[in-house]
């Protein structure tokens, strides 16, 4: 279900490194969690980040919520797909419902987040 | 709403069930040294009829009604149709506040959608909200969705925008650490190309103007709008006086990118200072950046056509700080007057309204201006206001018009010292012949 190469968040992001960059999205239980996304806020490409700063806003037919930044680093891409088809997040939010691309600032940072299998341990937990 | 008083008795019960002894016990928190200990010197209460006689009185020493008024500026004197006060003091339109929630509402709410739809209509945009506070904010509003849009810092604001705009654009922007920069105007009145080219620069996010202008000239915002896409900016543009619409094309056919404007005009009295009443529209694919209320049309359980407020995430009900604005409002009872004007008024009747204003204010300009000592300021084209400029100062022939009964036009030198000797003249369908030559005969002996 999760993929294993991911870095996760107590907010139900995911951060996949590519080269220097990450790439971020939110997982499948958070888009369940939200319902039918029917808008995806973006921010500017150039912005700088601080991690767990606020990305943009995804918007569902239930509820508003803030997407969180799993690190610090400057928005380098932004998936300008979900303009168009917010619904991405829901059918495919690990790969075609990626939200930005971001340098990162320091990449150890990255390993301090959850692996797949903390990830889903802390889901367990929530579930109980 | 029914006056429902409370006898000795009631006070009584409530302190007893709260177990408070004395009225002034509930204001024991306040400090002694700040509390009032004289009784406020207030005259005697007076009977109902005494007080009617009174205000009776008092009432009579207006004279207003006896005065013939020229003055425009933002606030137009307009024919308001008995069915506008009719309709809009029903009970059920006029009592309830925020009327919003779609389950008690939708009479109310069909009126904002309709509403809604006329302004989109007049403006030539794809989107309209439920209306603004007036045309200052609604200017305003205008500047920070666009600053949301484009980010960067700074706004270039014709000189011919409402002075009083312009102050309330400065408000409301004041804590963004925005630049603002004026553009001046050309002798045609209109606004000056070269200077707009001079203080563009890499930071600019958008332009905003107003059309028919302050000094009453009409814009050529398919050029202002060019210039502004040309440099990947936005084209704001401003309706003071919507009758305008009934004639000139609409803002939206010119590239405009967000309208905003006043809707006094439609059906809403000269009320000396309000209230008034802002619209604003913008294109589709600016309406996440959009304030203020929308209503939706849409369908309810069984199918039925049924309206409800839409795209609230923009809201601060909603998303708190991240709001597009701090409105969460509307100027209902304004927007409702501005709806049953313009549908009793229908296309037609605005178009015939617009053609009223425009004639005669062309045949007052012409008849003005055969008088010696008096010249048209501007020349560009003009819908239903014009400047004009004297051989003496405009308060000597201010005074004299008054002496008559005359409000004459609005002296310009206090908000433009540039313009010496100038005075801004209104005339709508209100103004009958003899009424405008009268001024005429007034303004000749003024400047004899």
């Amino acid at each position: 279900m999760y993929p294993k190469d991911f870095y996760y968040t107590k907010d139900h992001e995911w951060i996949k490194l590519e080269g220097d960059l990450g790439i971020v999205g939110i997982t499948d239980f958070a888009q369940k969690q939200l319902g039918d996304v029917v808008y995806v806020e973006l921010p500017k490409v150039g912005t700088n980040l601080e991690s767990h700063q606020t990305i943009g806003g995804i918007e569902s037919v239930k509820a508003v919520s803030d997407v969180y930044s799993p690190v610090s680093g400057e928005v380098r891409e932004i998936n300008e797909e979900l303009n168009d088809s917010p619904e991405l997040v829901n059918n495919d939010p690990h790969g075609k419902g990626w939200i930005i691309k971001i340098k990162i600032k320091d990449k150890s940072k990255v390993e301090k987040l959850m692996s797949v299998s903390e990830y889903e341990k802390f889901l367990e937990g929530l579930n109980e | 709403m029914s006056y429902i008083s409370i006898s000795k008795k009631d006070k009584e019960e409530m302190r007893a069930k709260i177990g408070v002894s004395c009225i002034d016990e509930l204001f024991s928190s306040i400090p002694e040294n700040v509390k009032r200990k004289k009784p406020l010197n207030l005259p005697h209460p007076l009977s109902e009829l005494e007080l009617k006689r009174y205000f009776e009185e008092k009432a009579n020493n207006n004279q207003y009604s006896e005065y013939l008024s020229f003055l425009g500026g933002g606030a137009y004197n307009h024919f308001i149709p008995a069915v506008v006060d009719y309709l809009s003091q029903r009970g059920e339109f006029l009592t309830p506040y925020t009327p919003y929630q779609p389950e008690v509402s939708q009479g109310t709410l069909q009126v904002i959608f309709e509403f809604q739809t006329l302004i989109c209509q007049l403006t030539g945009m794809d989107v309209a909200n439920a209306s603004l506070y007036d045309g200052a904010s609604g200017a305003a509003e205008a500047v920070l969705m666009a600053h949301r849009l484009k980010g960067k810092s700074k706004i270039l604001v014709a000189r011919t925008l409402h002075p009083q705009y312009r102050e309330v654009i400065k408000t409301y922007t004041k804590d963004l650490g925005l630049t603002i920069e004026e553009i001046g105007y050309l002798e045609s009145g209109k606004l000056d190309f070269n200077d707009l080219r001079r203080k563009f620069d890499e930071e600019t996010f958008a332009v905003i103007c107003q059309s028919p202008n302050f000094v009453g000239v009409v814009e050529e915002l398919e050029t202002i709008s060019k210039f502004a896409h040309d440099r990947q900016v936005l084209s704001l543009a401003v309706v003071a006086e919507p009758v305008s619409l009934g004639m000139i094309e609409p803002p939206g056919k010119f590239g405009v990118d967000i309208v905003a404007g006043e809707g006094q005009s439609f059906g809403i009295p000269l009320g000396f200072g309000g209230p008034y009443l802002g619209f604003m529209a913008c294109g589709r694919n600016f309406v996440r950046q959009f304030p203020g209320r929308i209503v939706g049309q849409t369908k309810d359980g069984e199918g039925n056509r049924g309206f409800v407020l839409t795209l609230c995430t923009r809201e601060q009900h909603i998303r708190r700080g991240k709001a597009t604005s701090n409105i969460c409002t509307n100027q209902n009872l304004c927007a409702l007057r501005a709806t049953i004007f313009l549908e009793t008024t229908g296309k037609k009747g605005l178009k015939e309204l617009a053609f009223q204003n425009l004639q005669k204010s062309h045949y007052a300009l012409e008849k003005f201006c055969k008088i010696k000592g008096i010249k048209r300021k501007f020349e560009g084209p003009f819908f239903n206001e014009f400047t004009l400029q004297f051989s003496k100062p405009w308060s000597e022939i201010n005074k004299s018009l008054r002496k008559k009964k005359m409000i004459g036009g609005l002296g310009l030198e206090i908000l433009y010292p540039e313009l010496k000797n100038c005075a801004l003249f209104c005339i709508t369908e209100m103004h009958r012949k003899e009424d405008i030559d009268k001024l005429a005969a007034g303004l000749e002996e003024a400047t004899s």
